[in-house]
């Protein structure tokens, strides 16, 4: 039997009830442990600060608050590219896909898993599926109310812009990019915690390849997230001194390659997990 | 699949880095209760990580009823392993972290609660369900752990350590459902320190020192392999001195110990079987009245003592 007809027999034979009644049990119990914890705060305090800073501005400061609203269409740009993709997105997601794993090694709990009629990659895909919807549903949150308040401070012009003008096309941009990101950072992230005892430094050097990806060649930039992403926001920014390093992209890709080639490259990161959480072993007094 | 009723361990060796863990291990359990016995660091967690998958031979093959760790829909369905590691998933309830197991299973809401009630009502923590796992005792948790391991009804249960922890209550009810687990046909892999109390229920031993398996086998045939320390056999009977004289003409025979009390006779000697049928013979010839004859280290912890606690002989 050659290795195709294998792999046909093997999907065919596949328990897909029992894997997916397995997924939904796991999503299940990591959800509540990603959105309700305490340890669980400090996303929510990274998702929501520009809300928070937005949201008091416009209430306290009402005067200030008002610009035009070509000017904020551009700050709401600026804050997406800035905070939420470089910033918000990237540690909350460095914080959260590294923990679904190595936070069980530092309790002691994972072998409970491992101990489990539950197949390691149905596990992996469980815990990344509740890593994106938990990330991917306060960020998405945050910038619909971050969007809600830039244009609903603009009253009557506002709603036009959003609902006869470019705005809600710009809004699903932004939501998508950020389900995206999710999707692009979780899987890199959740990889690199199956690789790292300790990913703070593997973080960085994350970190660092996304801020400066744009200074390789155009080959080498393809294996950036923040490359795909960038090319998704639906507002360029004018390139404005060192800002210009990381908002203009030199070989631009159209976004029906831009999301394939992302959720491609999640998708080979992710296989690349499943495979080495295969022969992971519980050694929590090593770890 | 199930193919046997076996536990097979083929030239096992694990090694963490160059640390040994144990090395060429070759086992074959039958069903009943095993006891895993040696001091730490003797390797018997690594042979029961090995057994379940949690850690990976470094070479050689391991099969659990004829399945392996590998596949784990089926493979856990039969086995249960009540690992040493006191901790749970943070914030759970008792009755949550049994359900929450149970949930992986693909079984239906009702069937896990189920499931989950009988787990908890076996190891008598009922009252103490709701409660957080966080505010538990040691002991409770511990028993938590073990209902936790049994609550799917597995065929294997490896036990780590069960009676740490347990205070003497707590203890003899674990021993008595180990027991009645074994009774059931399960079969049970129990490593403790706790000897005396698992030699009553073990079918058979496996003495571990530094990694390496040191003796196997039903706990009195290990015994009259270790030829070095001869049996001990006390006696009681009305007339010791008598038995002890006509005892003494014998070659196996190598000591005969009277008891202060005059009633009784503590014997060493060399061939255990010879002596039984001495002692039937001795006993109609001389017409001795005979209370008692029981084997005083025919015991896990006396063989234990033999091979690893006293730099005793190998088997």
């Amino acid at each position: 039997m050659n290795q195709t007809t294998k792999s046909r027999a093997f999907l065919h034979d596949a328990p897909w009830r029992l894997w997916t009644a397995q997924l939904a049990a796991v999503l299940s119990i990591e959800l509540k442990k990603n959105l309700f914890r305490r340890r669980s705060l400090w996303i929510y305090f990274v998702a929501f600060a520009p809300v928070l800073l937005i949201g008091g501005l416009a209430i306290y400061s009402p005067g200030i608050a008002h610009g035009n609203l070509e000017g904020d269409t551009i700050t709401l740009a600026r804050t997406f590219e800035v905070y939420y993709l470089r910033l918000g997105l990237f540690f909350g997601c460095l914080g959260l896909f590294t923990w679904l794993f190595r936070g069980e090694i530092v309790e002691k709990s994972l072998h409970y898993y491992f101990l489990s009629p539950v197949r390691r990659e149905v596990l992996v895909a469980g815990k990344f599926l509740a890593g994106v919807i938990t990330s991917a549903s306060l960020f998405s949150v945050s910038v619909l109310l971050f969007f809600s308040i830039t244009y609903g401070q603009f009253g009557r012009a506002g709603r036009s812009f959003v609902f006869a003008g470019p705005g809600l096309g710009h809004l699903f941009a932004y939501l998508g990019t950020t389900v995206l990101a999710c999707l692009g950072y979780g899987a890199v992230f959740l990889a690199l915690s199956l690789i790292a005892k300790n990913p703070v430094l593997p973080g960085i050097l994350v970190l660092l390849w996304e801020i400066f990806h744009p200074v390789f060649p155009a080959m080498l930039q393809k294996l950036s997230i923040t490359f795909y992403l960038k090319q998704l926001c639906p507002v360029t920014i004018p390139p404005e001194g060192l800002m210009a390093l990381f908002t203009v992209v030199a070989e631009p890709v159209s976004p029906w390659i831009a999301v394939p080639g992302l959720v491609a490259l999640s998708m080979a990161v992710l296989v690349f997990a499943s495979f080495r959480i295969r022969r992971m072993e519980i050694s929590y007094l090593a770890d | 699949m199930k193919t046997n009723d076996k536990i097979i361990f083929d030239n096992v060796s694990k090694f963490y880095g160059e640390v040994l863990g144990v090395n060429r291990v070759n086992l074959s359990l039958p069903p009943g209760i095993t006891s895993l016995v040696g001091p730490n660091g003797s390797g018997k967690t690594t042979l029961m990580n090995l057994m379940t998958g949690l850690v990976w031979p470094t070479q050689g093959s391991i099969s659990v009823l004829g399945m392996t760790a590998d596949r784990p829909e089926e493979f856990f369905r039969y086995v249960g392993y009540c690992t040493q590691f006191d901790s749970f998933p943070k914030g759970v309830t008792g009755y949550e972290f049994i359900r929450q197991s149970l949930s992986l299973r693909g079984l239906s809401g009702a069937e896990t609660h189920r499931l989950t009630m009988e787990a908890i009502e076996r190891v008598n923590l009922t009252e103490a369900a709701q409660r957080k796992v966080a505010g538990y005792s040691k002991g409770m948790r511990q028993r938590m752990r073990l209902a936790q391991s049994i609550a799917h009804h597995p065929t294997v249960l490896v036990l780590d350590e069960p009676l740490n922890g347990l205070d003497p209550m707590a203890r003899a009810e674990s021993i008595a459902l180990f027991e009645a687990l074994g009774k059931e046909g399960m079969h049970l892999v129990i490593s403790s320190h706790v000897l005396h109390e698992v030699d009553r229920i073990s079918d058979q031993v496996v003495l571990m020192s530094f990694g390496y398996v040191v003796a196997e086998g039903m706990i009195h045939g290990v015994r009259s392999e270790v030829k070095e320390h001869p049996m001990q056999i006390l006696v009681r009977c009305d007339r010791p001195s008598v038995l002890a004289a006509r005892l003494f003409s014998q070659n196996h025979v190598v000591e005969a110990k009277l008891n202060t009390d005059g009633k009784g006779l503590l014997v060493r000697t060399q061939d255990a079987d010879d002596f039984y049928l001495l002692l039937n013979r001795i006993v109609v010839e001389e017409k001795l009245v005979l209370e008692a004859v029981a084997p005083a280290d025919d015991d896990v912890n006396s063989i234990y003592q033999y091979l690893i606690g006293g730099g005793g002989g190998t088997v």
